[in-house]
């Protein structure tokens, strides 16, 4: 059997067709869910993918966490549904409360497109099993809000619970806050991070590097197994 | 413009005398005339306001269509051709069932004017061209030239023109794969901000304009119609900056990337359901010209109720209605018995569709507005036969005092120390110098099928996941060499993107262009015009790579100054399977580097001259089309049968150039020796024509000459890739970290 992850997609959604695209070169099925739907076709984890859900004219993410697709994602993350949120995906998991901090635009205030280097910092997540704690990995990053803030109250509590997933490398792309580039939640079933893995799963396409493939395979095992 | 009492068609015939606005609009006073024979009558506001932006420069080619006509008429033959000129854009077969639509566009004026709205629309106008020929579009490029790098004002107008080309095509979801950056004072007061689009389709798909069917329902959908970009094709695009003239601000569009996206999306959707007779993008000249084209292209009746455009402001007079250029509009013909599914799909997108008219018998465009007819007119007439002129074109007398300002006998470097020194301030000049500072706030991996983007050759898109096969698209022009020869100079910017595309394996296929000069009625820039025209058709010709559609921009010119005259040529080409592209950078350390093609004496219109000696004068690099054509068919075969691990076309700033960037982007260093026959300046800063470098293995080195030799084609052995500096034995050595800190500082430091 394989798994069935969904992948919202929002009017103005960018990278639904490459994340399902990821799923699909993983190994598992992706199942299309758009944001009108009031509920989530069964499927057995979601990917909240990229974009500029509703153009993002306000705040990025806080007019697409009141979509009617939403309402059974946040119940069904809350019981332990595993959701992952990709740039666009992740500032709409904080709108959402689903993981805390918010994102800011970029300080130096430009759209950036980058190879970024990351290192995993949390192997342990449903989304990132399938690396090492402590690997080096390199995943394009393309945002105009991705710096990443929080209290210094809840950044301390994520850092002492090990929920930083994910953190910059070598250059802070946006100033995000500890130089945080994904985090989880406590249960670890829902993470977001700014970069995108799904845009390296082939080795000829885009930076050549398949090094956000895990991600899928990781998530495809924990099904499966499951 | 007068709004009572109502000027209907009746009206208009009943009072001869009134004196219409028609100058004001931009008619002259001849084709004000004209209009008049045509109708038999004075025409009423509203047709008088199509006319005007319709028979406007922008809209009709009345300056340059005598000239372009020789695309149509030196055309070679091409099977790879399914839509040629005339149609919003042109349509390439690529093989596999697979067809692919690319036009490249001017939106210089409203860019200088409001530097990021102008620069969003234009990639929003040239997106809905592809959309409207059937296709998804695929990738973006932009090519870019901006007045003197260091000037305060290129500090207002770049960053909002990058700005706004990433806000609107990053928001779009289309990787931005390729394009240029100049910087030349002679485009202080105009730069010029190109766009080009790529759009992927199977052959079954293709639309074209036109309504056919009579009682086929017209159905306008998209964004509300403002009262933004008035005048814009007619005012803006078609009239030189003046300082004394009131600000233009009003006639730009404003940009809204969201819309644009739901509208690709939903057009998608009812292509796929095969729901559209005929379709038109609304762009220049708004509904006018969309509802002109569409019928004339069509039966050529149609019947338009203007009443039932939604609109945003409810002010709008009929006039300003039909020419708002308020974007994200698309216009479609539709079945009767599919009109309900179409509005359907309109609504799943949260897209406001409206049917505004229907498809008539007859060859009348009749619009009303209150019950009343305000416009009655051939829509030929208005679409396709405005005024064309001859206008009186001459070589101006300063280009024989330019061409023999010999730029070979300027000064040259003596000593190894010259050299390097000449070549760090090249590499570091603001035109040679890495624009990643730029091309970071495109997004380059949306898609998930960029092979390569820019600083590459040429951009590349995976077509089929399956059979790998890919399409790639150069841009290139210059002005400078244009400017010293402007049919050489098309000629050598078809060369160069030609080249550009084979130096990466894909074979091109076929070429789109924008034309951007000065004012046409100026006998100078429009002989310039002419011999460009004349260049590029040419070369097209013998390279076998038809035009398929482009633009023309005239008016760059402020007050008596003219921009360069400068021809930017795309061409697309074909890979039969991504996996084989070459790449720029040196991917190995041993590999053998190769020169390939003949290196001369070239200096006029250089990067060298300028860079150094701040100098334009002399000749540019001659063209030899059938040299092109050799050295791309060696790049090609090189790259299928895997004897090259990479390649640059040697282009501005010569072999040096090329060897420094290739090296940059691999991280390898390169040890070079002067050939035996050159010196080292003529050999690191030529700019000959037809020539490109490659790095092979040393394996492949005997099958790789062998081929070379076989056909003819000079390859001389240049040195190696290795270490972690650029060294030309017996000359000079240059760290790439100091290489890499000239090369990359620049831009930031003048714009960040």
């Amino acid at each position: 059997m394989t798994a069935r992850i969904g992948v919202v997609t929002f009017p103005g959604s960018l990278d639904d067709r490459d994340t399902q695209r990821a799923i699909r070169i993983a190994g598992a099925e992706p199942v299309a869910l758009w944001h009108k739907d009031k509920d989530l076709k069964q499927v057995d984890a979601v990917v909240l993918c990229g974009g500029f859900s509703y153009g993002d004219y306000l705040r990025a993410g806080a007019i697409a966490r009141f979509s009617p697709v939403m309402e059974p994602l946040v119940e069904q993350a809350k019981a332990g549904l595993p959701v992952l949120g990709i740039c666009n995906g992740f500032q709409i998991l904080t709108e959402a409360h689903l993981l805390p901090g918010a994102m800011l635009g970029n300080d130096h205030l430009h759209f950036i497109c980058r190879d970024q280097k990351l290192r995993v910092e949390n192997a342990e997540t449903s989304w990132t099993a399938d690396y090492r704690a402590g690997q080096e990995i390199h995943i394009p990053l393309k945002n105009m809000d991705g710096r990443y803030v929080a209290d210094e109250y809840t950044l301390d509590k994520l850092e002492a619970e090990g929920r930083v997933a994910f953190r910059y490398m070598d250059f802070n792309p946006n100033g995000s806050l500890r130089d945080i580039a994904g985090i989880t939640n406590e249960a670890g079933n829902v993470v977001g991070l700014m970069p995108h893995p799904e845009h390296a799963v082939e080795p000829l396409i885009g930076t050549g590097r398949t090094d956000g493939l895990p991600f899928f395979t990781s998530i495809l095992k924990k099904l499966v197994n499951a | 413009m007068s709004r009572t009492p109502l000027d209907t068609v009746e009206h208009a015939a009943a009072t001869p005398d009134v004196e219409l606005p028609w100058a004001e609009l931009g008619l002259k006073k001849d084709e004000y005339e004209r209009v008049v024979e045509i109708l038999g009558r004075r025409p009423t506001g509203a047709e008088l306001a199509m006319y005007s932006v319709m028979w406007s420069e922008h809209c009709s080619y009345k300056s340059s269509k005598v000239h372009l006509r020789q695309f149509g008429e030196k055309a070679p033959q091409s099977d790879a051709l399914l839509v040629g000129i005339g149609e919003n854009a042109g349509v390439v077969d690529v093989g596999q069932g697979y067809a692919v639509t690319f036009k490249v566009e001017s939106h210089n004026h409203p860019s200088y004017v409001e530097p990021y709205q102008g620069a969003a629309t234009g990639v929003g106008g040239i997106v809905r061209d592809i959309i409207a020929m059937g296709a998804r579009p695929v990738a973006v490029v932009d090519p870019l030239r901006f007045g003197a790098a260091d000037h305060p004002d290129t500090k207002r107008v770049l960053p909002g023109v990058v700005a706004g080309i990433g806000g609107y095509g990053n928001c779009l979801g289309l990787p931005n794969i390729g394009g240029e950056v100049v910087f030349d004072a002679c485009y202080q007061g105009n730069p010029l901000v190109n766009a080009g689009a790529i759009g992927v389709m199977r052959h079954e798909d293709i639309h074209l304009a036109k309504a056919s069917g009579a009682g086929n329902k017209v159905i306008l959908y998209g964004a509300r119609t403002g009262g933004d970009g008035i005048g814009g094709a007619s005012i803006l695009a078609s009239e030189t900056f003046d300082d004394a003239k009131p600000s233009k601000r009003p006639a730009v569009q404003v940009g809204d990337p969201f819309q644009e996206k739901l509208l690709i999306e939903c057009t998608l959707e009812a292509f796929q359901e095969k729901l559209v007779v005929g379709i038109q993008d609304l762009g220049a000249a708004g509904l006018s010209c969309a509802t002109s084209e569409l019928a004339s292209n069509g039966s050529g009746g149609m019947r338009v109720t203007l009443d039932d455009v939604p609109l945003r402001d409810s002010t709008l007079s009929p006039e300003e209605i039909l020419m708002s250029e308020s974007q994200e509009r698309m216009c479609a013909v539709v079945e009767p018995d599919k009109v309900d599914r179409f509005l359907e799909i309109c609504e799943k997108w949260d897209v406001i569709a409206t049917v505004i008219g229907e498809v008539t018998d007859g060859d009348r465009l009749e619009i009303f507005w209150h019950g009343e007819k305000i416009v009655d007119v051939n829509p030929r007439t208005v679409a396709h036969e405005g005024p064309v002129y001859e206008r009186p074109y001459a070589r101006p007398e300063w280009q024989d005092a330019l061409q023999a300002d010999d730029a070979n006998k300027l000064p040259r470097p003596e000593t190894g120390e010259e050299l390097k020194a000449q070549v760090l301030k090249l590499v570091g000049s603001p035109n040679q110098a890495s624009k990643k500072w730029i091309t970071s706030q495109y997004d380059h991996f949306v898609q998930g099928n960029t092979v390569l983007a820019q600083p590459e050759d040429s951009g590349m898109i995976r077509v089929d996941e399956e059979t790998g096969l890919g399409v790639a698209i150069a841009t290139d022009g210059n002005g400078r060499y244009a400017k010293l020869d402007p049919y050489t100079g098309a000629q050598l910017a078809l060369a160069e993107a030609y080249r550009n595309v084979a130096t990466t394996g894909a074979k091109p296929l076929a070429v789109s262009d924008c034309l951007n000069f000065g004012s046409p009625e100026d006998p100078a820039v429009m002989w310039q015009f002419a011999e460009a025209v004349r260049g590029l058709a040419d070369g097209c010709r013998q390279l076998g790579t038809p035009v398929t559609g482009g633009n023309v921009s005239l008016y760059n010119q402020t007050g008596e100054a003219a921009i360069h005259p400068t021809p930017v040529v795309a061409v697309l080409g074909v890979i039969d399977d991504v996996a084989r592209r070459t790449p720029v950078a040196f991917q190995e350390e041993g590999q053998l580097i190769y020169l390939l093609g003949d290196t001369r004496e070239e200096f006029g219109g250089s990067a060298w001259s300028q860079v150094i000696h701040d100098h334009l004068g002399g000749l540019p690099p001659q063209v030899d089309l059938e040299r092109e054509r050799l050295l791309a068919e060696i790049l090609i075969s090189a790259s299928r049968d895997g004897m090259i691990d990479s390649a640059h076309d040697l282009s501005d700033g010569g072999l040096v150039q090329a060897v420094v960037e290739s090296a940059l982007l691999g991280g390898k260093g390169a040890r070079l020796v002067v050939p035996d026959g050159l010196d080292a300046f003529t050999f690191l800063f030529s700019e000959s024509a037809g020539r490109a470098i490659v790095a092979v293995p040393r394996s492949e080195e005997v099958r790789f000459n062998d081929m070379c030799g076989a056909r003819g084609l000079p390859a001389t052995r240049i040195g190696v890739v290795d270490g972690d500096a650029v060294e030309v034995q017996g000359e000079f050595t240059l760290p790439l970290a100091e290489l890499r800190e000239a090369h990359e500082n620049t831009i930031p430091a003048l714009l960040a």
